[in-house]
């Protein structure tokens, strides 16, 4: 493992440190302005060098660190949705009770190993006591809207991230010990994917997919961006128990749900009228425009991976 | 014998420091980092910058720890010289809320109480801006409540900038704080907070009384960016 370790640090330092080289002398070449798409680029790459960073941090500290840095993606994703969903004075223990409880009981859950209670937690018990508690509270204004967005809340933001730290729960015959490889895995084939998709569609993009949604978004980007991130997993198998083939199949789905998770994101940014979630992330907006893709893909990826190879 | 008077001695120079401007900024510092910690709160200066000019921020007032939220927005040394303007009838009641109010956030008490008042509240006001003071102030006088985005203005604020035409009126839009921490709850929601600074608003010469309340409460209105379409 400390090879695989070794060559992926050396492979994302260098990829970096490219993207670093690239946009100095574009920079340099544009003179005393910049143009905003210049300047954003800039600000993004530096932005996934703090990542890179605080991932790799995360994952010299072993499992804790990790169910740490994702119990704190959720909170910060939460924190972004709730923001902009409709709630009243009647809803704020319910929604003390998403930050304070759920967030932290899933994410020992994931340390506990303890499968079963893991996947039906949110489901099953959260989604039932949530309306139940809500309806105590006399409420009915809008009742449903609330619950609705309560429930898909902590679902994108915390159900579905929790299972980027589950994967090291997965118990794959052969592969003990080497979980944090299967996450480092799925987070660059996904977010690779993103950028990739971004830099296709930047270079080639015309057709845009929905222009309603995202005007961003192209079948140029789409296509590109799929076509290099499906050869990336596949290069990327010795990482994971998987053969090269299987590799890019398993990271050609989890881009295309990752894909999904931008679209979805995108529509409900419109829905509200805000063009980014936040501003944690600079260049980026906020965590749930960098966790979208990733919030799709995992628990995909997941349960292929605990079918298929446990 | 020596020993125990010189013990004695330097107890009593301990004891005569004043530490409640320690204490103070102290509080401040933690408190604003706590405010970031729950709120990301991040300071929007839309009409105007960040200075050392002395100033009345007005903001609309929707919880308890709004005059937080506003002055973990302010540079440090700004916020070392900058007031908040509380109730005495709630905040100086009790001694707990007179130790957080007075001695922990440096506010200054006024009575809101029209009936039975002790001190007149612009009297008090005016000898904080004497002294110097920045003042935070929420001019609808009560947290709201209701579905209104801003109550009516008190007159306070009009009272002040024809008091002391020199310091400037800044609106500050304090975003999401109703629900962050509604009326009588005790722990805050995670919400992202924006505060919005908008351009002074200057009383025009021979201005009456209840324009001018109007106007300043419409400049803090059209901070809000709700007003400008974002749907919540």
């Amino acid at each position: 493992m400390i090879r695989e370790t070794a060559l992926l640090m050396g492979g994302l330092i260098g990829v970096l440190s490219s993207a670093s080289a690239v946009a100095a002398i574009l920079s340099f070449r544009a003179g005393a302005t910049l143009s905003p798409a210049l300047q954003n680029l800039n600000q993004r790459i530096k932005a996934w060098w703090l990542m890179v960073l605080l991932i790799s941090g995360a994952f010299i500290c072993g499992k804790a660190g990790v169910i740490v840095l994702f119990a704190f993606v959720s909170f910060a994703a939460l924190r972004e949705y709730v923001t902009l969903t409709y709630s009243r004075r009647s809803d704020h223990r319910v929604l003390l009770g998403m930050f304070g409880i759920v967030i932290p009981v899933q994410y020992l859950l994931v340390w506990s190993e303890w499968y079963g209670l893991f996947s039906v937690f949110i489901p099953v018990y959260c989604f039932l006591v949530m309306p139940a508690l809500t309806a105590l509270r006399g409420d009915t204004e809008r009742f449903l809207d609330r619950v609705a967005e309560q429930q898909w809340g902590i679902m994108l933001a915390v159900y579905c991230i929790s299972h980027v730290p589950a994967l090291m729960t997965l118990p794959i015959p052969g592969f003990e010990g080497r979980g944090l490889l299967l996450i480092a895995f799925l987070i660059i084939t996904v977010q690779g994917s993103d950028v990739l998709q971004y830099i296709f569609g930047k270079l080639m993009g015309r057709h845009v997919i929905s222009a309603s949604v995202s005007p961003s978004k192209t079948w140029e980007g789409l296509v590109g961006g799929m076509a290099s991130a499906t050869l990336l997993g596949g290069m990327l198998h010795w990482l994971t128990p998987f053969s090269a083939l299987e590799a890019a199949a398993i990271a050609a789905l989890s881009c295309l749900m990752g894909f999904f998770g931008g679209l979805v994101a995108s529509a409900i940014k419109r829905d509200r009228g805000v063009k980014d979630w936040g501003n944690m992330i600079e260049g980026h907006g906020g965590m749930l425009d960098r966790a979208d893709s990733l919030i799709f893909a995992a628990p995909v990826f997941f349960h292929l991976v605990r079918y298929l190879w446990t | 014998m020596a020993i125990v008077r010189e013990d004695t001695r330097s107890q009593a120079w301990w004891l005569s420091i004043d530490l409640k401007p320690v204490l103070r900024s102290l509080t401040a510092s933690a408190l604003a980092m706590l405010a970031r910690l729950i709120t990301g709160v991040r300071p929007i200066w839309q009409g105007c910058q960040p200075s050392r000019k002395q100033r009345i921020y007005f903001a609309n007032h929707g919880s308890h720890v709004d005059f937080i939220l506003l002055s973990s927005c302010l540079p440090p040394d700004q916020r070392a010289k900058t007031r908040g303007v509380a109730a005495a009838d709630y905040w100086g009641r009790t001694r707990f809320r007179r130790l957080i109010s007075e001695v922990l956030l440096g506010a200054v008490l006024v009575e809101r109480n029209w009936v039975e008042r002790k001190a007149d509240p612009l009297a008090v006001l005016i000898e904080a801006l004497d002294r110097g003071d920045t003042l935070i102030m929420f001019p609808e006088g009560t947290r709201n409540m209701g579905e209104e985005p801003l109550l009516r203005f008190r007159s306070g604020l009009y009272s002040l900038a024809t008091a002391r035409p020199d310091v400037e009126l800044i609106p500050c839009w304090l975003e999401n704080m109703s629900r962050v921490l509604p009326k009588g709850e005790f722990l805050p929601v995670p919400l992202l907070c924006r505060a919005i600074f908008g351009a002074p608003v200057i009383p025009s010469p021979g201005e009456e009384k209840y324009a001018f309340l109007a106007r300043a409460r419409g400049a803090l209105l059209a901070l809000d960016p709700k007003s400008k379409g974002e749907k919540s």
